[in-house]
Parts: structure tokens; sequence; C-alpha cells
């Protein structure tokens, strides 16, 4: 099992836009690369990105959390 | 006069608040998200109320919990700040609604200025020149021909049901418009199945001027004008006053417009005129009034001496405007620059973290307006600017010495900030000789951006 870790503090998101489905669903494959969420920091917005590929991610953070740099957001198989 | 005053907002513009509200003898209470519990606002506030989670929208955005806030601390008044809900007509309403003073314009005026259709529409009534353009939709080529007697060339032809950018021609000449405005037409009409075009004069390398106005109701005044020309992404992150491009006979004319725009719309409180200036053909256009106390007031301070918070609080206490347009002098020069938590050599990125060392600057003709202190954490969530520094001497030459020194004086440790962009600006041929416009800052930073490491 694998974490996917903030890197940066903000404002955790987890679709591109309030009216866009989630970038992934608990029990989604991910691949190396795949944007996971998005991070709000001081108004500006960065991409979460898993760093390697697995299975059936489970989301720990809720769209909209306030996270630290470091914190994680979702396990992954 | 107000007698406890909530104030809406945090950082630098709520400690900012708080100061004048306290030399006026009002008493404050600030309010504060989760994150915001160790800010400087809640330590210098009388009173202080958490109003919720760390995201906006919970906290700083919520009417229904800053209301809550200021009933239950006996507050007669609100003030917004800038930024948050400022601007927001149904805010000014609801804190009238329940029976509280709003720091600010009516409803009934934010909504006027801020429609862009209806703040052109009340500005050309006012007789203050807005950007050359069609009244509306133009029928026709040969109306077409007309309108290009006020707006020249270039040109922008636009299609009436477009948006975003799209359906947008620009002509360069009467040859180049007779092609495009045909074309346009069919464009138009095949994109949006509606043919209408509306024109407007390009405004190529314009500065960006702006006037303060007070009001009270009844009568207005002007406290002169800024520029704000050196702008990053449409973000002010220099502002000064006077302005060295502006004829001493257009700037009479301008101030003028600002003040019969703010009479004209029965304004209350601080505004902001905002023009583009055109120094090629010397016109001046209106782009649009702010109606909120703005970031870069205190340049205004410097130069006039007039405490604008402070104003704004006696005119929101029921007061007549206190000063008569003789009595706003003008001495000197002042420049602000606005230190955000960003890495200007990393594309400008976010910095949030803790403040280490911290050295302000001070001496003649200073002034820093902040909520920093030694070990405050810089939380993630809100807006980057951490603080603004503001000189004033006698000359504008002197100001950009001047601010040399405070930035070398100024240490923020822990963070990276947009110190090292000013210490390069002020030793910048083009800034020094003040021969810049709205979209020079973007074309220095291809060239410099990289070397702005800290």
């Amino acid at each position: 099992m694998a974490q996917i870790l903030s890197p940066l503090p903000g404002t955790f998101y987890r679709s591109p836009s309030p009216d866009k489905p989630p970038y992934k669903v608990d029990g989604d494959a991910v691949a190396a690369g795949d944007v996971i969420g998005l991070i709000e920091v001081m108004k500006s917005f960065h991409e979460v990105t898993a760093e390697a590929s697995g299975t059936n991610i489970r989301f720990l953070a809720d769209n909209e959390d306030p996270v630290m740099a470091g914190a994680p957001l979702a396990d992954v198989d | 006069m107000l007698k406890k005053l909530l104030i809406a907002n945090r950082g630098e513009i709520a400690v900012r608040i708080i100061r004048a509200a306290q030399d006026l003898g009002i008493a404050t209470v600030a309010v504060h998200s989760a994150a915001d519990t160790e800010s400087l606002h809640v330590q210098l506030a009388d009173e202080a109320v958490d109003i919720g989670p760390p995201a906006a929208k919970k906290s700083y955005l919520n009417i229904d919990a800053l209301l809550k806030a200021a009933r239950d601390t006996g507050c007669d008044s609100v003030h917004p700040g800038y930024g948050f809900l400022a601007e927001n007509a149904a805010f000014s309403d609801a804190v009238t609604a329940a029976g509280l003073v709003f720091v600010g314009p009516s409803g009934e005026a934010i909504r006027l200025m801020g429609d862009k259709v209806s703040a052109r529409s009340a500005a050309a009534a006012a007789h203050v020149p807005v950007v050359p353009g069609s009244t509306g939709r133009v029928e026709g080529i040969e109306a077409a021909r007309e309108v290009l007697i006020d707006t020249g060339f270039p040109v922008m032809i636009k299609a009436a049901a477009g948006g975003g950018g799209r359906g947008i021609r620009i002509a360069n000449s009467l040859a180049e418009f007779e092609q495009a405005f045909p074309q346009a037409e069919a464009e138009a009409l095949a994109a949006f199945g509606d043919g209408g075009l509306y024109m407007e004069k390009v405004i190529g390398k314009a500065r960006h001027i702006e006037v303060q106005v007070l009001a009270d109701g009844k009568d207005a005044i002007h406290c002169y004008e800024r520029e704000c020309s050196l702008q990053r992404r449409r973000q002010k992150v220099w502002e000064e006053a006077p302005s060295r491009a502006l004829p001493d006979r257009v700037r009479q004319e301008l101030c003028a417009s600002a003040v019969a725009l703010a009479k004209a719309v029965g304004y209350s409180g601080a505004g902001t005129v905002e023009y583009l200036y055109d120094d090629e053909a010397d016109r001046f256009y209106f782009i649009e009034m702010n109606t909120r106390i703005q970031v870069e007031h205190p340049v205004t301070e410097a130069i006039t001496g007039i405490d604008l918070v402070a104003e704004m609080l006696r005119i929101a206490g029921g007061e007549k405007l206190r000063l008569r347009q003789g009595d706003v002098l003008v001495r000197g020069h002042a420049i602000e620059v606005r230190l955000n938590a960003e890495d200007p050599a990393r594309d400008f990125a976010p910095f949030p973290g803790q403040v280490g060392e911290l050295r302000i600057p001070g001496g003649p003709g200073v002034r820093f307006d902040s909520m920093l202190y030694q070990g405050y954490q810089v939380p993630p969530f809100y807006d980057s600017l951490l603080a603004k520094l503001i000189v004033h001497a006698e000359t504008r030459e002197a100001a950009i010495t001047r601010l040399a020194r405070a930035l070398r004086e100024l240490k923020i440790g822990g963070l990276k900030t947009t110190k090292p962009l000013f210490l390069a600006l002020a030793a910048d041929p083009s800034v020094q000789a003040g021969e810049v416009h709205t979209r020079w800052l973007e074309g220095w930073l291809t060239e410099n951006a990289a070397a702005l490491a800290d």
C-alpha cells in the first residue's frame, strides 16, 4: 500500500470545478501521473498527481478539506 | 459617530481599519476563521469572534455568520474592507436590513457600478468619457463608418452575441475595416445565428490612472489620482501618486469627471473611479468604479495627509464631508509596493509558511502596513498579500531612492516574497523615467524574472 501526500498546504478539491465529477472515486485504479485532485493555495490551483500506478484508491481527505503539506490525501494498493 | 464596529475582513486591511476606528474612539470587533486565531487583527481588536472553518466561503463570505457576530457583540456598524464581501450589494443590503450601518455605499450604488453596461451608461450620462465606440449595436457598414469617426484605428469589431474573446476582429486601417466588417457580420451570423456587431476603439499602450473620491451622499470631492500601470496578470504591484504622465489640465478634467460621476450616482463613502489614459492621444477613458477602499489607498493618504479610512467611518456615522475641495492639497510623491508571499523567480508561485526574522523598515517618509509578526504562520487559504511598503518624499526621484533604501532594510525571514522584484524595478531605467504602460511589466518579466531570486 502507498499513500498520496499533499505537496502543498491549502484546500483540497476532488474535482476540477464544482460542477464537474471528481477526478477519481474510491476503488478506481490510478496510473503514475494521473491527477487525483487540486490544492488551492493563496487563490492559485495546483494539480496533485499520483507518483506510481496502483489499484483501489481510497480517499482520506474530503472535498474542501484544509490540508497541511505532507498530509495523506489517499491510500493506493 | 459610530460606537462599535465589526470588521468583516482579515489581514493587513483589518488591522488598518481597527487602527482608524480606535483612533476615533470606536470599539472594534474582529472576526476570524479557524485558521486565523493567531492573527494580528484578532490580537489588536477589542473583541474577536470565531465565524467558521478556514475556507473563506464558510467564514469571511458567510453573511449569516457575520451578521450574527455583529448582533451578538452589540455592534452598530460593519466595515467590509476590500475583497471578500466589500462589493457585494446583497451584503450591503443585508447589513442595512439588520439595522446596522454599512461603511460603504448602498446596495443600489454597488449594483449600478458593478454591472459593466449600467456603469458605462451612468458614466456617459455624467459626461465622463468612455472608451469610444458604438452605442449598442451597429446596423450595417454605413452606420459603422460613422462610428469610425469616434474610434479611429485600430478598431475592434465584436459580435454582439459573442463572448469570451470569440468573434473579435481588429482593423488597423480603413482598407482592413472595409474587408473585415462584412466578414465579421457573416461570421457572427454563422457562429451565433445573429449578425449583430458592435465596435470599440483599441487602446494600445495605456496607463492605468484612478481617482480617489470621498462623498457623503450629496456632496463629493476628489483626493487626486494614483497611477497603477505596473501590473502582472491585471494585478497591480506598484502604485504611485501623483501620476507623472498627466498634464495638469488633464488632471483637473479627470478628477472633475470622477466627482461628477460620484455626485450623479449619489455616492457615499470612499470610492475609486478607474480610467485608461492614452498618453499619445492625450485622452482618458472611464473603465469602472470600485465601490470600496482600495489596497493602494495609502499613497493618496501620504500625499494629501488625509486618513481615508477615518473619513469613511465619519461619513458612515452620519457626518457631512468635513473637507472641501480646496482643503485637499498635494505634497510630494508617494509609492506603494505590494509584498506578496510569492516567489518571483518561480513564476510567482505562492509561498505560505512561518515568518522567521522580521526587520521592518522605518525612518522619515516610510510606512509599513502589514499583519506580520515574528513567528506568524501565514495561512495558505487566503490572498498572498503580506505587507504594503509605502514611501513618501519631496520628488518622485527621491521617493524611488527611499523605496530602495527601505527595501534593503526590510527582512522577512522564512518566506519567499516579491521584495526582489521591487528592488529590481526601483533600479530599472524605464521605471525611473516613468516610461511604462499596463502591459510593460509582463514583457519586462519575460526577460528579467529568472534573476529575481532572493
